[in-house]
């Protein structure tokens, strides 16, 4: 059957999210990024709504089961108040999902009580590489077997949180496959960049380079074991939850955008009034439920373990990034002059949305 | 329910059925028929005929009492799926060739005209005639010369006879889909009818509109113009005039009264919230017949599509195809929640807008895609991919515009009056 109502669970969560986003996220969003710092205290708190804990069960300290379907819908609810906050919020998801999906039972016991216990936690992964044709299914970090040791070698961009982290799970190519490594903090040839990474946007999130060189880690650090894990699953909940975000930023910008519209007057009417401003609402609202409705289809589907799961969540994610950015930039131009001016957050969205192209492995669900 | 995505058994079975019709009854004639514009496809019309009958269905409209499992042991109480297995059905004939789609007896939308806007009584006495022997057809007229979209434009007249307590019709349609078999007395077809659009008081603009039941046969009825068209050319497109046409006082969908609202034009207007996400649906199975005749001839000369790489590691083409079956697939989702919310009985004005600028968007620019990538095969006639450029156009068009839609789209967004809004 075809449904599109939320469980009243999800809606619970999906209404306490809106509520943390709007009332918490959105309001410090604008001074985070000129300052380049979320406040501890926000960060916390959005860590309580309990996104990741909720979807660890409780053999391994969690109340929950995980769900990329639950995952996409807080995502974009809170990806609608501000993207660093929510990436955030978020980072530790970065390590402790991948675990859940495809560590071992040693692994789980081992990282996942530890990552959820008490407040948020700085634990990160390293997926980005600083490369105009970065792509994940082939990176430039090698992992070789040594013994029985890996030894990884590499460098890795956009971090979030590596300078304080305990630990990152490091993605490395192994033989042509994409495989995590659990990496310690203080490694030995594990060198975080000493400046924070200076992007377009997304200032508020502190994020770093990190070199590795010849970095070993026991074979037992390698996720899922000696055999490894699927890297597909991983990929397509990060793609999945960037698809989400990007979802959430673009309704940001359009709802911003529309209720502008709707005071701003031109020769004697609201600009809303005019065709030329509605069609371009009309489109936006359009294209933003394309790619929601898309991304929650692929999110079923993986939660349903269909066979195209893979591929419809990577269609979900280059939907939602060219929507995102198409979006964004005509939010700006329905404020016009004042969409420039960083007083309006419709800037800043706008940056947001061009980032979505690049930010696989920043956020996962 | 909680969100969920897979289609309902009786849905996938129909459309494996309707495959196999589409191959053998449809593909085949497609180009006979493109080519032979004004030629009636009988073979597919009695066809489906028998076939709906030997289905329990009547015509493609949902029945009022039916939930849309028929055919499946019902055990327990299940969702109404009616409209989502109508959508299924369209996209899947349209695939086929969305001119014969048109050609499929039923009632079209005079139909759905009647069953939307019509009472109880109504349907039974309109209705009934889907099921009978012969193939029927009904149509919808509204468009006139002058008055498109506009509907307020009208300009057909019904005037009430209060002696003999008939309607008076008189007035000038044109573009009728399906007009002349549901006017003319073709022997193998039964007796149809048309509803028409008309003011019942000019002055009150659009709040004076109501739509009239015609039955063929009806002195001073006639069809006088059958259109050349650019695609969807085995569907007859009808000018209809009208001139001094009685029909009895029972025969106006919706209240005979002129209130100040415009309550009984929006009742009348809710027929397109219903039949909106159809077109949709229409347009999308064109598109989708595109794609995979694309991906056909690109596999068939070793072009692979590398689905997972980054934007930048793609080829042109490779971008191109990914974009549009992320349009495609997106578009069809639009589609399937908009029928989702009428089976529910949600309002859907604007979810049903949507999937309609939508579709017609994906529609136009898949096909044309396609014929591009194909380059001269694309363009020969030799192949159907020129047709279906042809044929998509359409769903851009009728049953309100792109942009028509896209103002429904924007007053329902921002809580806009026409007024407001125009």
């Amino acid at each position: 059957m075809y449904s599109f109502d939320p469980t009243e669970e999800q809606q619970m969560l999906i209404d306490a999210v809106r509520k943390y986003a709007a009332n918490d996220l959105r309001p410090a969003a604008r001074e985070a990024e000129e300052g380049g710092e979320l406040p501890k205290k926000l960060i916390s708190k959005g860590w309580e709504l309990g996104l990741l804990q909720a979807s660890i069960p409780e053999a391994y300290g969690g109340f929950g089961e995980r769900s990329a379907v639950t995952g996409v819908l807080a995502v974009e609810e809170m990806a609608f108040g501000d993207l660093a906050g929510t990436l955030a919020v978020m980072t530790p998801s970065l390590f402790a999902t991948p675990i859940l999906l495809a560590g071992t039972e040693e692994q789980k016991q081992e990282y996942l009580p530890k990552v959820i216990e008490g407040d948020w936690a700085p634990y990160t992964a390293a997926l980005i590489e600083y490369a105009f044709d970065f792509d994940p299914l082939a990176l430039r970090t090698i992992a070789a077997l040594a013994g029985d040791e890996y030894v990884l070698n590499g460098e890795k961009a956009f971090v979030p949180f590596a300078k304080e982290a305990e630990a990152l799970l490091v993605y490395a190519n192994l033989d042509g496959q994409t495989q995590g490594f659990i990496v310690p903090k203080d490694a030995a040839g594990l060198t975080i960049g000493g400046e924070r990474e200076k992007l377009m946007s997304l200032n508020a999130l502190p994020m770093y380079r990190v070199k590795l060189e010849n970095v070993k880690v026991p074979a037992a650090n390698r996720l899922g074991g000696a055999s490894g894990h699927d890297f597909e699953p991983i990929l397509a909940s990060m793609r999945l939850a960037a698809a989400s975000a990007a979802v959430g930023v673009a309704n940001a910008a359009f709802e911003y955008s529309k209720n502008y519209a709707k005071e701003r007057e031109a020769f004697g009417v609201k600009i809303a009034q005019k065709q030329a401003i509605a069609f371009m609402l009309a489109e936006m609202r359009t294209e933003i439920e394309a790619s929601r409705l898309l991304t929650w289809e692929a999110a079923w589907k993986l939660d349903a373990g269909k066979e195209d799961a893979f591929t419809e969540a990577y269609l979900a994610y280059m939907g939602a990034a060219d929507m995102a950015m198409m979006v964004t930039d005509r939010a700006v131009q329905i404020l016009g002059g004042h969409g420039y001016i960083r007083e309006h957050p419709v800037e800043m969205w706008m940056r947001n949305g061009r980032g979505f192209a690049m930010f696989t492995g920043l956020v996962i669900v | 329910m909680p969100i969920e995505f897979e289609p309902p058994k009786p849905i996938v079975q129909t459309q494996f059925v309707l495959k196999t019709v589409a191959e053998e009854m449809m593909r085949s004639k497609s180009r006979y028929f493109d080519e032979h514009e004004h030629e009636i496809p009988w073979d597919y019309i009695e066809f489906m005929h028998t076939a709906m009958k030997a289905m329990g269905a009547g015509s493609l409209a949902p029945k009022q009492n039916g939930n849309g499992h028929e055919g499946e042991e019902q055990k327990e109480k299940r969702p109404p799926i009616a409209y989502q297995a109508l959508a299924a059905q369209i996209e899947a004939l349209a695939w086929g060739d969305v001119g014969f789609y048109l050609c499929t007896p039923g009632g079209g939308l005079g139909a759905a005209a009647v069953q939307a806007a019509g009472t109880p009584e109504q349907r039974a006495k309109f209705l009934a005639r889907f099921a009978g022997e012969k193939p029927t057809f009904a149509a919808m007229c509204m468009t006139e010369a002058g008055a498109g979209s506009d509907t307020a434009s009208i300009r057909a007249r019904a005037v009430l006879d209060e002696k003999t307590n008939e309607w008076v019709l008189n007035g000038e349609k044109i573009f009728v889909t399906a007009g002349d078999k549901s006017l003319t007395p073709y022997e193998k077809l039964g007796k149809g009818f048309i509803v028409v659009w008309a003011s019942i008081d000019p002055s009150a603009g659009r709040a004076g509109m109501r739509a009239f039941v015609v039955e063929a046969g009806t002195p001073g009825v006639r069809v006088t113009k059958l259109e050349h068209k650019l695609g969807i050319r085995v569907s007859d497109t009808a000018a209809i005039s009208l001139v001094d046409v009685r029909v009895p006082f029972d025969h106006i969908l919706g209240s005979p009264t002129v209130e100040k609202t415009t309550t009984g034009f929006k009742g009348a207007m809710a027929t397109f919230d219903a039949t909106r996400p159809l077109v949709a649906a229409s347009g999308l199975g064109v598109a989708r017949a595109a794609l995979e005749f694309l991906k056909e001839k690109l596999a068939e000369n070793g072009v692979q599509i590398r689905y997972g790489l980054p934007r930048q590691k793609l080829t042109a083409i490779e971008r191109d195809v990914i974009d549009m079956e992320i349009m495609l697939k997106s578009a069809w989702l639009m589609v399937i929640k908009a029928v989702w919310m009428a089976d529910n009985k949600h309002p859907n004005a604007l979810e049903s807008s949507m999937s309609k600028v939508k579709a017609g968007d994906v529609g136009t620019k898949i096909t044309q895609k396609v014929v591009e990538i194909l380059g001269p095969l694309g363009y020969s006639r030799e192949f159907l991919a020129e047709k279906w450029f042809r044929d998509a156009k359409i769903t851009d068009i009728y049953e309100g515009t792109g942009q028509i839609n896209r103002l429904v789209v924007a007053r329902q967004i921002l809580g806009y009056s026409g007024a407001e809004l125009r």
